[in-house]
């Protein structure tokens, strides 16, 4: 691989020059970038930027126009026990008639395989990840039951579950509590520091200097991708939000914030 | 009793039971993935496939239907894709405008080519539930109704491919991205399900008619979705459901000497209703309950704590106010007489109500609840002292022990409200 950044490890992600379209328009154009070590990083970019497409590209939802995604040297779909995926909340029906616990279980699925079934040790990994996330006391209710912030968590319980290298997280901390808010970043920090690589996408720009090591700016193409430090400028911001004003606003003072850090 | 319980009798509930379990089953992954129309879509589009199986091998039922109804319900749920896809059409219409066409199609083939073939339309639509045990074929020694061949092999499939793919059935409905992500094809299982609702209905179509396979894919599904709050033990009520319509639908229109089909659907349908009012979460009839015994809770308490104050004042109150008008009568009166039951007040001779020693210790739970958040909305809110008596009293019947505890620890200290009345000590 020439493009490595490391002369023998493959980086953790690679997305070389992907594009994607829906009914033929360009959603996501020309996206070149790689993940070389483990890191928390922020995905940001305005309404209709493409940041959600970019997570399904990886992941093999969407259809690629042109370019390829690697995954540790490795094509994804060969890959997909890897990497973990936390979908946005209202992406499904909280109506289904499924336990807290079997919602986590779903996350050994991946490994499972087809035909076979959870079992014992499939059941106590899922109860620890729950814990992990403090809803084990929930774990036999069905998922409508819970408040916004807890299914959100029962998510996160599920990714931790699918034990994976790589998670992708789309909008985790859409409309829940800031003591969610902390219990999600808590889990985020615990896994890089267990050496998994976390890609959030995320749109508060205020808490992206306190909880983020990287960011990826896009707006239909990478605007800039590096440390919060270097690349979390007034500068990359404007280019990436362009005349949204309120915005704009938003992120000098979260700029600001993160200078007085 | 022989209509009833003969052998007639027998082979109809039977084959009634052996296509609602089937259908019940598949339905309960059409009303969950919100597909209850594309489920009546294909029953309807298989039509030609079935005419075209049948011109093909000068019968009904049998492989060739089953194959030609395969053909057609994925060629149906690929073109609603297709046609969805380009973005122009809605979904809805997509399926409209399929259905209605496939199933035109169908009916046109059956008039002109299959006539003297003895299948008509109205066969397919309404069935022959009634005729289909007369129809009798002999397997190794035993009589049987020759539509059981392929309800039966059919119900068998469907059971062991849901038996089979249980948990990748449950995550491409419940979740079809992550499914996806992981490697478990979600379009791979809708195409599958698909396929499942194409052979239902045509296994089923001889005997029931596509109308009654509609209801058994629809209803039993949605009664039982209505009833539980796991996907195996919604589809075991499901296929409950489909029986008891079987077994009820059979003897009621054999009684009254009407349309088996139809009845089974009605019965199907009154189960359903039975579920929307009765259910013991989500029922309109257990909600009214719920609510009416909330209001009858706090009218109670309203009394017990209105006895409570007079008290401290000194004074007493009638056994029946004027104050309540309407239904607040009623209610009144029916608190009033629980509060006696329970032994919480007691009637003077003289008509006034006064509080026995324990209606006085819950009374003084509910004033110190009342208090305390007068207290805490006046500490920590800008609100005009005559603004926290009307907030408090909605409040005071939901604050528990625990939450007392807090706002005590968090007002340290205090004894009265902000009026300046006492705040009553545990």
């Amino acid at each position: 691989m020439d493009r490595a950044p490391h002369q023998n490890r493959p980086a953790v992600i690679d997305i070389h020059d992907v594009t994607v379209a829906y009914h033929r328009k360009p959603v996501l154009w020309d996206i070149d970038l790689a993940i070389a070590e483990p890191s928390l990083v922020a995905v940001l970019g305005p309404n209709g930027a493409g940041k959600s497409t970019l997570v399904k590209a990886v992941l093999g939802l969407v259809p690629l126009v042109s370019g390829e995604v690697k995954v540790l040297g490795e094509r994804i779909s060969r890959e997909r026990k890897l990497i973990g995926y936390v979908p946005q909340r209202e992406s499904v029906d909280w109506d289904f008639p499924v336990t807290v616990l079997d919602v986590v279980l779903m996350g050994t699925y991946g490994r499972l395989g087809w035909f076979r079934r959870p079992g014992k040790s499939e059941r106590q990994s899922a109860m620890e990840c729950l814990e992990r996330v403090g809803l084990a006391p929930l774990a036999h209710q069905q998922i409508g039951q819970l408040s916004g912030g807890q299914q959100q968590r029962a998510f996160l319980a599920r990714a931790l579950a699918q034990d994976a290298v790589l998670y992708f997280m789309d909008e985790p901390m859409a409309g829940v509590d800031a003591a969610t808010e902390r219990v999600i970043f808590g889990l985020l920090r615990e896994l890089h520091s267990l050496g998994k690589t976390v890609v959030v996408v995320h749109h508060d720009l205020r808490t992206v200097p306190t909880y983020f090591d990287d960011v990826i700016l896009l707006n239909r193409r990478l605007v800039a991708y590096g440390k919060v430090e270097t690349t979390f400028t007034t500068e990359n911001l404007r280019k990436t939000y362009g005349g949204q004003l309120a915005a704009l606003e938003i992120a000098a003072e979260a700029v600001q914030a993160s200078a007085r850090e | 009793m022989d209509i009833l319980l003969g052998r007639v009798a027998f082979w109809t509930m039977l084959i009634g039971m052996v296509a609602g379990t089937s259908c019940s089953v598949v339905g309960c992954y059409l009303v969950l993935r919100r597909m209850s129309l594309l489920g009546d879509a294909i029953s309807h589009a298989v039509l030609p496939g079935i005419a075209i199986g049948v011109l093909m091998s000068g019968q009904i039922g049998g492989i060739p239907s089953i194959i030609g109804a395969l053909v057609f319900g994925l060629l149906t749920t690929l073109l609603i894709e297709v046609l969805h896809g380009q973005g122009r059409l809605t979904e809805d219409s997509s399926i409209g405008v399929v259905f209605s066409s496939l199933f035109s199609i169908g009916v046109i083939i059956i008039t002109r080519e299959a006539r003297h073939k003895h299948i008509d339309t109205d066969c397919i639509l309404y069935g022959l539930i009634e005729a289909a045990p007369l129809d009798l074929v002999t397997i190794v020694g035993f009589e049987i109704p020759r539509v059981m061949l392929t309800l039966v092999p059919v119900m068998l499939v469907i059971l062991s491919l849901v038996f089979c793919f249980w948990k990748e059935f449950k995550i491409a409905s419940f979740d079809p991205v992550l499914a996806t992500a992981m490697g478990i094809s979600a379009t791979l299982v809708h195409y599958l399900l698909m396929s499942m609702v194409a052979a239902v209905t045509v296994s089923s179509f001889e005997a029931v008619g596509s109308i009654l396979v509609i209801a058994m894919l629809i209803v039993p599904a949605a009664t039982a979705h209505l009833l539980t709050d796991r996907l195996i033990s919604m589809m075991l009520v499901a296929v409950a459901v489909s029986w008891i319509s079987s077994v009820l639908g059979y003897w009621i229109a054999a009684y009254v000497n009407t349309s088996v089909a139809g009845m089974i659907a009605v019965i199907a349908g009154g189960q359903f209703l039975l579920a929307v009012l009765f259910s013991p979460k989500y029922g309109l009839v257990s909600r009214a309950f719920r609510n009416g015994a909330l209001a009858v809770r706090i009218m109670s308490e309203d009394i017990l704590a209105r006895l409570y104050r007079l008290e401290e004042k000194g004074d007493s109150l009638a056994s029946s106010s004027a104050s309540h008008s309407g239904a607040g009568v009623v209610l009144r009166w029916w608190s009033d007489f629980l509060l006696r039951r329970q032994g919480l007040v007691s009637t003077e001779p003289t008509g006034k109500l006064s509080l026995t020693e324990s209606g006085r210790h819950r009374a003084r739970e509910l004033v110190r609840a009342h208090r305390l958040w007068e207290s805490y909305l006046g500490e920590n809110f800008n609100l005009a002292p005559d603004h926290l008596h009307d907030a408090a009293e909605r409040m005071e019947h939901f604050i528990g022990p625990k939450l007392q505890e807090r706002i005590t620890e968090e007002l340290r200290e205090r004894d009265s409200d902000p009026h300046g009345r006492p705040i009553p000590p545990q």
